[in-house]
């Protein structure tokens, strides 16, 4: 393949989008309605529902190969929440995954996100339109890293993190 | 010359006519559907006096940071001038998890008070006597473990349980359907609801053991007749619960209470709590048979709609608040909460919280709306809209009917699916602006205006953890085993959980530790993560 083949093949394919709430909070009303925009604008949504730990996260985003994050809070655990799942992804050499988010945050802890690495905050009252937007604006160079390590992890062992899947209600 | 007229419909989607006129209402039967206030159906009220006998109860939901600090706020509110107190614990409390869990890291004591054994509830209710101000309590999955914290602590205080008022949540099904906090599957956790609802019957029959809360279910963007209608039958599926497990009807349903949301559309809301307490009154008579008229009466507590402020323009938050709460009082609500106009940023600032208050003691003390009850009965347009909501939750009813109670229903996803799908057509709505929110989507300013929030100090979780180990190790260690393993052998067989619970409180176990042992043996439970 020639370079610009392959710049070609890594552009069609559609950018995929982790989406969870992140600690022990809840409230999914607005992360659902995030995640159905999303694939409403045909970008693969990977939905990890609630109740989830940045372990899982991260685990799970470099499982699926996913090109962005896209994190849900309401309990006031952003900072800490959303910069372990920094962390876990730069100690994972995945730091080119984007990582937004959204919830109740107020507006002095938005810079300090940045500063940590979050791209982007959503604060209630985003427009659904503005959130597509954003996630499909996530760059050519980005998605191109991306392929590259693509290439690389199909000839690694998978990240040791653990991942957690939920597709059914479990009952005793 | 007029522009056309566009069709109107309320926030469930009711077409809403130009006006209404008698014709409109011609199968209205005054006598049999309003009746006069405190007297079946209870559409008017549920007490004959309404406000003139007694007011509303103030009750504002507060809690943060640790036991001391909340029990600060608390005492602040009742010098404020706050009638009841409402506790909000934090995020590991409400999951059933010690705040030394990794699983708390970063949570505690944020949006909630941080509880994990019975010396922070004393310190949370220091110099706030039990039989006197009446204390509601929102919590459920762990329901049971803090109610046993809140016996414990009366019993410290020299109070006899028959003396205690105030409410617990406890209402599990409202958390599988929308807030989803939890801990175990439905049926060991409606056993739970059941032993602590035949306790309160022997031994604190002021208390209200469980409170059926639509607040949450609208919070999570269900329509105002979805809230209604899953609600009640919440309600009627405890009722048929406690039956099956041997109380006695009228024993326990007029300790029942309920908690609505007060949202934006002001007939439909005052319209919801009337048809609330028609419904109730004739599902509970047709389908239970009781003899004693108070197990007909819906009581409730409300919420102004936390979904409903905006971060924008946060003052625009106390005129919003100010027309819901008053949709609450024309609607007879019993207990009234009103949100603060900065909890979009954070959890409410002291000032921001006495203007909440204020403005309930306003419409009680200078509009004059206290004088007399149902001020809006017999108008075409109310009366038309509660016949209307009560049908549309009926038909609800008859869906959760077909598929043989909430329970099954909610395994198969279908209250979060009708939730969901009506959540996703309102913000379409107001994206496109066919919905208006001032400041948001019209008459929106560049700039937010800026208010001071409170902020809880990240010293909150280390302190906590700290006390935590500490009392873990001046406690006895023998004592909690012993406590626990009790517990285990009395869940194990099915026995009433209560005194063992209380029996684990009093060796100082955690809720960490004793929401682990039901854990064990009832497993935990899981949702489908579907959008």
């Amino acid at each position: 393949m020639t370079p610009a083949q392959e710049s070609a093949s890594q552009l069609s394919k559609k950018l995929r989008v982790l989406v969870a709430k992140v600690g022990l909070d809840g409230h999914d009303r607005g992360v659902k309605i995030v995640a159905r925009a999303l694939r409403d604008a045909g970008i693969e949504v990977i939905y990890l529902g609630i109740h989830n730990t940045p372990a899982e996260i991260a685990a799970s985003a470099l499982q699926e190969d996913a090109d962005a994050i896209g994190l849900s809070i309401h309990s006031a655990a952003h900072l800490t929440l959303f910069g372990e799942v920094i962390k876990l992804l730069k100690a994972n050499n995945a730091n080119d995954i984007v990582v937004f988010g959204g919830g109740i945050v107020p507006g002095e802890d938005i810079g300090k996100h940045q500063r940590m690495g979050v791209k982007k905050i959503f604060t209630p009252g985003a427009p659904l339109e503005e959130i597509v937007r954003f996630v499909k604006s996530i760059g050519v160079e980005t998605r191109r890293a991306r392929g590259a390590r693509r290439r690389s992890l199909a000839s690694s062992p998978p990240p040791t993190l653990l991942r957690k899947r939920r597709n059914k209600p479990k009952s005793t | 010359m007029n522009s056309p007229e566009k069709s109107r419909k309320n926030l469930s989607g009711i077409e809403i006519q130009r006006c209404y006129g008698a014709e409109d209402i011609r199968a209205f039967d005054a006598a049999r559907d309003l009746g006069v206030p405190g007297v079946f159906p209870f559409t008017r009220g549920i007490y004959s006096t309404m406000y003139r006998g007694r007011l509303w109860t103030m009750r504002q939901f507060a809690g943060f940071g640790s036991a001391e600090e909340s029990n600060r706020r608390y005492h602040y509110l009742l010098q404020q001038g706050n009638m009841g107190l409402s506790v909000a614990f934090d995020m590991p409390t409400l999951m059933g998890y010690d705040s030394d869990d990794p699983r708390s890291r970063g949570e505690v004591g944020r949006c909630g008070v941080a509880v994990d054994s019975v010396t922070d509830m004393e310190v949370l209710f220091r110099g706030i006597p039990l039989d006197n101000v009446s204390v509601s309590m929102m919590i459920n999955g762990p329901a049971i473990v803090l109610f046993a914290m809140y016996l414990v602590v009366a019993e410290r205080q020299g109070v006899k349980f028959r003396d205690l008022q105030g409410t617990l949540q406890n209402d599990i099904l409202k958390e599988y359907i929308a807030q989803k906090e939890w801990i175990c599957p439905p049926a060991p956790s409606l056993k739970m609801i059941n032993d602590i609802i035949g306790f309160c019957v022997e031994s604190a029959p002021r208390y209200h053991p469980l409170s059926i809360s639509g607040y949450h279910i609208r919070e999570a963007g269900s329509t105002a007749v979805q809230e209604l209608a899953f609600t009640l039958y919440d309600g009627l599926t405890y009722v048929k619960s406690a039956l099956d497990a041997g109380l006695k009807v009228d024993d326990f349903v007029p300790r029942f209470s309920f908690f609505f949301n007060a949202h934006n559309d002001f007939f439909e809301e005052i319209a919801k709590f009337r048809a609330a307490r028609r419904l109730w009154a004739h599902e509970i008579k047709k389908r239970f048979h009781p003899a004693n008229p108070d197990s007909l009466a819906l009581r409730f507590h409300t919420q102004t709609a936390g979904c409903a402020l905006t971060a924008q323009q946060p003052y625009n938050n106390v005129v919003r608040v100010t027309l819901q709460a008053l949709a609450a009082v024309l609607g007879g609500t019993q207990s009234l909460h009103t949100n603060s106009l900065d909890e979009t940023l954070a959890l409410p600032s002291e000032d921001a919280v006495k203007i909440a208050l204020r403005t309930q003691q306003i419409i009680a003390h200078e509009s004059g709306v206290t004088d007399t009850a149902d001020p809006l009965g017999g108008s075409y347009y109310v009366e038309w809209l509660t016949d209307k909501m009560e049908s549309e939750a009926k038909s609800y009813f008859d869906k959760l009917d077909a598929m043989r109670g909430m329970v099954p229903a909610i395994e198969r996803g279908f209250p979060q699916g009708e939730i969901h799908r009506a959540a996703v057509s309102y913000q379409k709505e107001v994206d496109a602006r066919e919905r208006i929110i001032v400041g948001v989507n019209s008459f929106v300013e560049p700039e937010r205006s800026r208010v001071s929030i409170l902020k809880v100090k990240d010293a909150v979780e280390k302190k906590q953890v700290l006390r935590l180990r500490q009392r873990k190790k001046s406690r006895s260690a023998k004592k909690v085993d012993l406590a626990l393993n009790r517990l285990g052998g009395v869940a194990e067989a099915s026995g009433d959980l209560m005194p063992a619970v209380m029996e684990a409180v009093r060796a100082e176990a955690t809720v960490g530790e004793i929401c682990e042992v039901f854990r064990r043996v009832y497993g935990g439970y899981r949702e489908a993560a579907l959008i």
